[in-house]
This record gives C-alpha cells, sequence and structure tokens, in this order.
C-alpha cells in the first residue's frame, strides 16, 4: 500500500458510495474525480448529469468549471437547462447528488449563501446555484466537505439547502420527493444519518485519524456510531486511475 | 455593436447578458461601459465575469441572479465589494435559485403570471426574497407549491455560433437559459460568431434555437465572447478567469484594468487585435464533427 493523500482518501470514499448507482448530480473538482472513478470502478453505468444541461457527459480532460466545453463534446444529450431541471431533477431521475457548502450544520442542512447576516453579510458567497432544488429533488444526497470546526457549525447563518431541517420527521412534513443527505464524505471521516433523529453520526475514521481530531473539527458535540470502522485506504487500482488517468496533474491531491 | 448598444439601452433600463458559462458576451457589456449608460438592473443566471466587471464599472444599479461565481475559480470580487461595502455603489440584490430563475424566464417568455416549481421548501430563501411566494394546487390533492413571478428583460443579448441577416440564429453546446431569455425579452440582440446565409439556417432547422421574429439587431463579432468560449470555436481563456482573480481584488486593479482593455480601444476587433497570438492558439479547440443528418427532401 503506498502513501495516499486527505484528498485522495475523499476522492475514493465517495467514488465507492456511488458503487450500483445509475445518475449522479456532479460539480467540478474533486466530486467530478470521484464520479470518473466509480464509472470505472463500482458504477460501470454511472451516467454524470451537469446542472449546465449536460446528461451522460464524457468528459475528455479534468472539466475546469461545470460548463467547461469538454462535457458537451461526447456527451448523451446537451439541452436546455429548463429541461435539465424540469425533465430530469423534477421529473425523478436523478438517483444521487453530490453537494458542498461553506457551512454544514448536524442535519445536514447548507449554507453557500452568506457569512454573517443576509442584508450586510460579512462574507457575500455565491448563493444556491441549483443546489436548492438539487437538495429537495434528488433522491439521495451525499455530501462532500473538508472536515474545519468553521464549516462544521453548530447553527448556520443562512439555510440555502435544506438537509434534515430540525431532524427526525422534519423534513418528511415538507412532503418533497427527495430523502435527504445519506452520507458525509470528509478528508478525516465519514458520516452518516441513521438514526431516528437524523443526526450526523461518524461511521468510519480515515487511516490514522483519531476521533478526538475529529471531534475537535465539529462544532457541536457530534454523535459517534456504536460501530465506528476504520476506512479501507485506497487501493493500488484506485490510486492508479486518479494519479494517472483522472487527474494527471494532481490538482486536486 | 456600437449602433446597437446605442439603439437599445438606456439608462435605467433591465438587461440580460445571457449564457451559462459559455457563450458570454463580453463584447456587449464593454460596449455598455463605453458607451457609459448606468442605473442598469442586470440579470443573469450566474454573473460571471461579465457582470463583475460592469458592476465595477459603475453601470448597474441593481443585480438579479442565482449563483455569484468565477466558475471553477472562486469569488466574483467586484461583486462582493459593492454588496459587503457598497464599493464603488451600493448594489440592491434579487436573489433566487437556477431553477428559480429559469421559471422566471420560462414565465415571461409564456405571458404567464408565475410559474411553479419544487424548491425553496425549508430554504432561508424566500425569507431572503419575499418575491419567492407558495401557491395550493386548485386540484384534488390541494398541493402547497412554490412559485416565482415571470420576469421579462428590457432587453436580451445572446451570443451564438452563427445567425442570418433576419436573426434567425442557431446555437449548440451549452444551451442554457438563451432561448427562453430571448422569448422574454422585449428586445433582443443576437450577436454571432458568423452571419450566414439564409440556406445555411434552413438547412439544419432544428439547430434554430431563436427565429427572427423576436430578434431586433444582429451584430457580428468574432470572439464576442472572450473570455468566455464558444462550442467548437474558441475554449475558455482559462488562463485570464485565474488572472482576474488577482486583478479583481482591489477597485483601483480593476479600473486599470478596464482604461487598458475596455476604454482603451474603440472596438471588439480592436481588442482581439489586442489579445497575445498565443492567447488565440491556445484557446483553439481540435475537430469534432456529428455525422450528417438526412431531412430528407419532399416535394
Amino acid at each position: 500500500m503506498s502513501d495516499f493523500t486527505p484528498s485522495e482518501m475523499m476522492i475514493v470514499s465517495a467514488a465507492r458510495a456511488l458503487a450500483g448507482i445509475r445518475t449522479v448530480f456532479v460539480g467540478v473538482g474533486l466530486p467530478n474525480i470521484a464520479c470518473n472513478l466509480a464509472r470505472r470502478t463500482v458504477a460501470p453505468d454511472l451516467e454524470l448529469i451537469y446542472e449546465s444541461g449536460v446528461y451522460g457527459a464524457r468528459p475528455a480532460r479534468l472539466p475546469l468549471s461545470i460548463g467547461d466545453p469538454t462535457l458537451v463534446t461526447g456527451a448523451i444529450s446537451v439541452m436546455p437547462m429548463a429541461d435539465l431541471f424540469g425533465l430530469y431533477l423534477q421529473g425523478g431521475l436523478v438517483e444521487v447528488a453530490l453537494l458542498g457548502g461553506a457551512q454544514i450544520d448536524r442535519f445536514g442542512n447548507l449554507n453557500t449563501t452568506v457569512i454573517g447576516d443576509y442584508a450586510a453579510p460579512k462574507v457575500r458567497l455565491p448563493g444556491s446555484g441549483g443546489a436548492c432544488e438539487i437538495a429537495l429533488n434528488a433522491r439521495r444526497i451525499f455530501i462532500i466537505m473538508r472536515l474545519m470546526k468553521r464549516a462544521f457549525v453548530d447553527k448556520l447563518d443562512f439555510y440555502t439547502s435544506p438537509g434534515h431541517l430540525d431532524g427526525g420527521t422534519s423534513r418528511e412534513s415538507l412532503n418533497v420527493p427527495g430523502s435527504g443527505p445519506q452520507l458525509v464524505v470528509t478528508d478525516k471521516a465519514l458520516f452518516d444519518f441513521d438514526n431516528p433523529e437524523r443526526e450526523m453520526q461518524i461511521t468510519s475514521l480515515h487511516v490514522g485519524v483519531t476521533l478526538e481530531q475529529v471531534c475537535e473539527e465539529v462544532g457541536w458535540e457530534v454523535r459517534i456510531s456504536e460501530s465506528v470502522r476504520e476506512t479501507a485506504p485506497p487501493s493500488e487500482a484506485e490510486l492508479n486511475l486518479v494519479r494517472v488517468e483522472l487527474d494527471p496533474q494532481g490538482m486536486y491531491r | 455593436m456600437r449602433e446597437a448598444i446605442a439603439e437599445y439601452i438606456t439608462d435605467g433600463l433591465s438587461v440580460a447578458i445571457e449564457g451559462f458559462t459559455a457563450f458570454i458576451c463580453f463584447a456587449a457589456g464593454h460596449e455598455i461601459i463605453r458607451q457609459g449608460w448606468c442605473n442598469l438592473t442586470l440579470i443573469r443566471m450566474t454573473p460571471d465575469l461579465v457582470y463583475d466587471q460592469m458592476i465595477a464599472a459603475g453601470v448597474a444599479r441593481k443585480l438579479v441572479f442565482s449563483y455569484l461565481g468565477n466558475p471553477g475559480v472562486g469569488s466574483l470580487h467586484c461583486v462582493r465589494r459593492a454588496v459587503e461595502k457598497g464599493i464603488p455603489a451600493p448594489l440592491e440584490i434579487e436573489e433566487y435559485s437556477h431553477y428559480g430563475m429559469v421559471a422566471r424566464y420560462s414565465a415571461g417568455a409564456m405571458k404567464l403570471p408565475f410559474f411553479p416549481l419544487r424548491s425553496y421548501s425549508g430554504s432561508g430563501l424566500p425569507g431572503a426574497n419575499s418575491r419567492i411566494k407558495t401557491v395550493q394546487s386548485p386540484y384534488e390533492d390541494g398541493e402547497t407549491i412554490a412559485v416565482v413571478p415571470p420576469i421579462n428583460p428590457d432587453v436580451a443579448i445572446i451570443h451564438a455560433q452563427r445567425a442570418d441577416m433576419l436573426g434567425n440564429t442557431q446555437l449548440w453546446g451549452l444551451l442554457g437559459i438563451q432561448k427562453e431569455a430571448a422569448f422574454a425579452a422585449k428586445r433582443v440582440i443576437v450577436v454571432a460568431e458568423q452571419i450566414v446565409d439564409e440556406s445555411v439556417i434552413q438547412a439544419d432547422p432544428n439547430r434554430t434555437l431563436i427565429p427572427g421574429l423576436i430578434v431586433d439587431a444582429v451584430v457580428h463579432e468574432p470572439y464576442g465572447a472572450h473570455p468566455s468560449y464558444v462550442q467548437g470555436y474558441y475554449d475558455r481563456d482559462n488562463r485570464f478567469y485565474l488572472d482576474w482573480d488577482q486583478i479583481s481584488r482591489d477597485q483601483a486593479g480593476v479600473e486599470a484594468w478596464l482604461e487598458e482593455w475596455v476604454m482603451g480601444v474603440p472596438d471588439r476587433a480592436h481588442y482581439v487585435a489586442k489579445l497575445e497570438t498565443e492567447t488565440l492558439e491556445r484557446i483553439k479547440p481540435g475537430m469534432a464533427t456529428a455525422a450528417p443528418v438526412n431531412y430528407g427532401d419532399y416535394r
């Protein structure tokens, strides 16, 4: 087993979670590499969907943005965004969507709008993009974020994209199609929401990471699953695919 | 371009220069800056660098949008300065999600009073923007659903690969929201990389996104979307998107850039001439053509 970086562990963890999935709504950067790795390993039938209006992208290079022309060339279908959001997303064809944010709370709600007050923000963030409707309509949400205390907060400054809201059955009361966040992939550990409160809990620690190191980076008293495992490190084959084919320049190492 | 902008833009109008990452008509944005129009309401799903530049230049009073970012790079520093610090002037914002903006253009184009969509439940966005509301379905299930109001820009500016002299416009690649934006707008300016004969358009009618019927002006402007891209014609000049992240860190840097690249050139042709040959070579894509299709000859 060779050495690997925390980013590579995130990419590999996200890819493994996509096992057997047919459609994934994806962003650029690390999630994009994860989806392409999944296609070549655990999810050969996986089709990549981008909010820019692309279904079944076959990027020949690492896309620089979700609107990169390499996503168009060789794709199965390129359509108006009205069709992408209306027919594919709202039509219920997106099995999993990968999301992230500047802040996340214990119920997987995400903030990508502002730090501080909305009317007089300390930091104006990009905003929703498609994230709000993706969070509600994709059947399942996987969240990919680096574990940091300023990101894993007790209370969001703004609720951009709903997760499990206030926990428990509060999301069900919204009567929305998607079942919300199922998994959080970070550079130190994996979390799920498999408890009646729908609260984020540590399920797996990456190699060499201690429980204390994880708890220290979470802004609330984080739940710990009864059976915390150690994340299986990336295999030689997975690392090879990432380093040689998917990110040869090491942009996301 | 000079005539089209002078004819259709005036102080205080609402303007949508659309195109999602691709086909962003910087040439039009720069001409609006050069002509000194102000108090505009700028509408765009992703303001991108073009509105970052226009806002820094002081042409805008208000911004309607759904995602504020330098795509794949980071922040739009000029928009942030305007929102966070009121530099160079305070900027009113009206914020939606992507599908919310898509729905607004669709309602505007179809002359509907609102457009329903499955979004915003449990989100703070309706609290931040009172124009996002809900209605109850009049049918059996009585479902409550989010709605957004129509948007009808005074002027939409759409960049494309090719158009004929009548404004019949063909576009391939990311179709974004250009069709809906054009149909929703009161005036439409089409900017094309190539002006072609009507017969070229008519030989491939499925590719016509915008009919000349709704187009008010056609502008021939090669490289008019640089530093964004036009599928099959040129790639995004990503180096510029990265450079802009540095240039735009302070207002003085932006003003110096605008002085050199916008105010300092009379038109897009001079801007293109000022780009290094290396840049144009670097952003030139290889070929990837589609198989011809047979529409059939019926007579």
